[in-house]
């Protein structure tokens, strides 16, 4: 098989999601206004108080888009798995591995990057000095792909149960720790007027780490799910 | 023997300790000895009823 | 000729009677360590001139902390080895080793906290290792989670193998980044307890509780083992002759 044919594929895979999505536009939105709630309750719940605030937000962001994306998560192969479109998929000569990295890469279009869009706004709610921004905005461009592809894992392993809503948030929040911890300890540094390109480096390599390695079990689980 | 016991006044906590891992470590290996039992003797009801 | 035993061992029917057969030894061995340790550890072990007594809880506190790492890390590599080679009882090992670790993890959480109230005066400190430990036990009930909430055993087998293998992958990861993150936020409060250099008396009990933990590991494996293959076996013929002879 050429190269240029499973990239056919990977590219009809991303742009069939793409327009599925389009279709239902107005889901879209649900993550997006879940984030932007989640974090709109820590100034009620903990105070306006400015400095507070200012020196919570990275870590408020940073778990607000960790709960968005947990929850836009389930959706990835959902419809596909209950329309017996997946089973197509994994009969197609194309490597599974490579259409699971197209579906995730769909996903993350449709909800990681609209958190990335809508972030800057909400740091300026909580009064984030400009730089930092730029700061929250890398982190979450290196950040959100991980989470979708870790997420994958663990989607596929619970798409064909009937409850698997909480138990998926049990297995994938555990492995979302080191990328909050670096990219929250990035933001926050930054704040602090502190270097972070050591952070960075580590989350673009987790990130390269997480698109070599997860397409695997990702598609190992999707095979089980299916039998 | 109560110098043993009083463990340098930290009795509670060395001794909760212990207790815990204790009973934590032998409900580890009675609970399955039970299920054990209970399993071969629905197996052997199953089978008396099958000869039946 | 390794191959060969396996595969022998592996058959059902043989590990059920050979498990039976080394299941009094293993509880006398497990005894004999057990009672040494305890008396070398709270008796002929010389208090801390730091801590004083307090420090015998490491007695049942490391070996549940290094025991919850291990079997986290048999249970991957048994669940590896029944997912490649399709052996059922590389599977029934994996999945019945994750109650007894989740167990350790939550008895090195629970006996570090009862350490650390007279230590460092509080309950819970946000600690590296604790975290680390508390992350653990997350992904113990992940696996026991998954295992549950799928009907079929064999796939869910694979199910947990797979989430298995992505947290043996993960673990490391986790660890050095809550190292790094609590080297971020920590205090000096914990210096009491950083890495002592341990006296002979005190190491030698550590290391033979750490050997009856490892026997009660296997202990509580096997039984374990028994009942989960038992459950899967239910009408073959080796088990009613078993039936047939009690």
């Amino acid at each position: 098989m050429s190269a240029d044919s499973l990239s056919n594929a990977f590219l009809s895979v991303v742009r069939r999601d793409l327009l599925l999505a389009y279709r239902h536009r107005a889901e879209l939105i649900n993550p997006l206004a879940f984030f932007v709630m989640v974090v709109t309750m820590f100034p009620l719940a903990v105070g306006a108080d400015v400095e507070l605030l200012r020196r919570i937000a990275p870590g408020v962001i940073w778990v607000a888009a960790l709960l968005a994306s947990l929850l836009s998560m389930d959706a990835i192969f959902r419809s596909d798995f209950e329309d017996g479109s997946l089973e197509l998929m994994v009969m197609t000569p194309h490597p599974l591995s490579v259409l699971v990295l197209a579906k995730v890469t769909a996903h993350w279009l449709l909800s990681g990057l609209p958190l990335l869009l809508v972030s800057p706004l909400l740091a300026v709610m909580f009064d984030i000095e400009s730089d930092v921004i730029s700061v929250l905005l890398i982190t979450l461009l290196l950040g959100t792909p991980v989470l979708s592809l870790i997420g994958a894992i663990a989607v596929a392993l619970t798409v064909g149960l009937r409850k698997g809503g909480v138990l998926l948030a049990i297995l994938v929040l555990p492995l979302y720790v080191p990328v909050l911890i670096f990219a929250s300890g990035a933001v926050d540094a930054a704040a602090s007027g502190l270097p972070v390109s050591g952070q960075l480096y580590m989350m673009s390599a987790m990130l390269f780490l997480a698109i070599t390695l997860t397409p695997w079990p990702t598609a190992a689980a999707l095979k089980m799910s299916l039998s | 023997m109560s110098d043993f016991l009083h463990m340098g006044g930290y009795a509670f906590y060395v001794w909760t300790s212990y207790g815990i891992a204790f009973v934590v470590m032998l409900i580890g290996v009675i609970k399955p000895l039970l299920v054990h039992k209970q399993q071969l003797r629905g197996l052997k009801l199953k089978r008396q009823r099958g000869q039946r | 000729m390794i191959m060969r035993f396996l595969h022998k061992f592996s058959s059902p029917p043989y590990f059920y009677s050979i498990s039976g057969r080394l299941l009094p030894w293993l509880t006398l061995l497990f005894l004999a360590l057990l009672a040494y340790g305890l008396y070398g550890g709270l008796v002929t072990a010389p208090a801390d001139y730091q801590q004083g007594d307090s420090f015998r809880i490491i007695y049942v506190h490391v070996p549940a902390a290094w025991m919850s790492m291990f079997i986290y890390v048999v249970m991957a590599v048994s669940g590896a080895i029944g997912l490649i080679w399709r052996i059922k009882l590389a599977e029934i090992v994996s999945i019945s080793s994750a109650p007894i670790g989740a167990s350790f993890t939550l008895l090195a959480l629970i006996t570090g906290s009862l350490w650390g109230k007279p230590m460092w005066g509080t309950w819970w400190v946000w600690d590296a290792r604790l975290t680390s430990e508390l992350i653990l036990l997350f992904l113990y009930l992940g696996v026991i989670g998954l295992y549950s909430a799928i009907e079929d055993n064999r796939t869910a087998s694979r199910a947990v193998a797979i989430l298995a293998l992505v947290g043996v992958v993960n673990i490391p990861i986790i660890h050095y980044s809550v190292e790094w993150w609590s080297s971020l936020h920590q205090g000096p409060t914990v210096t009491k307890f950083a890495k002592p250099s341990i006296h002979i008396d005190m190491l030698i009990p550590l290391l033979v509780m750490a050997g009856a933990f490892k026997v009660y590991y296997a202990i509580a494996l096997l039984l374990r083992c028994r009942n989960e293959l038992v459950q899967r076996e239910q009408g073959s013929r080796w088990l009613g002759e078993i039936l047939e002879n009690k």
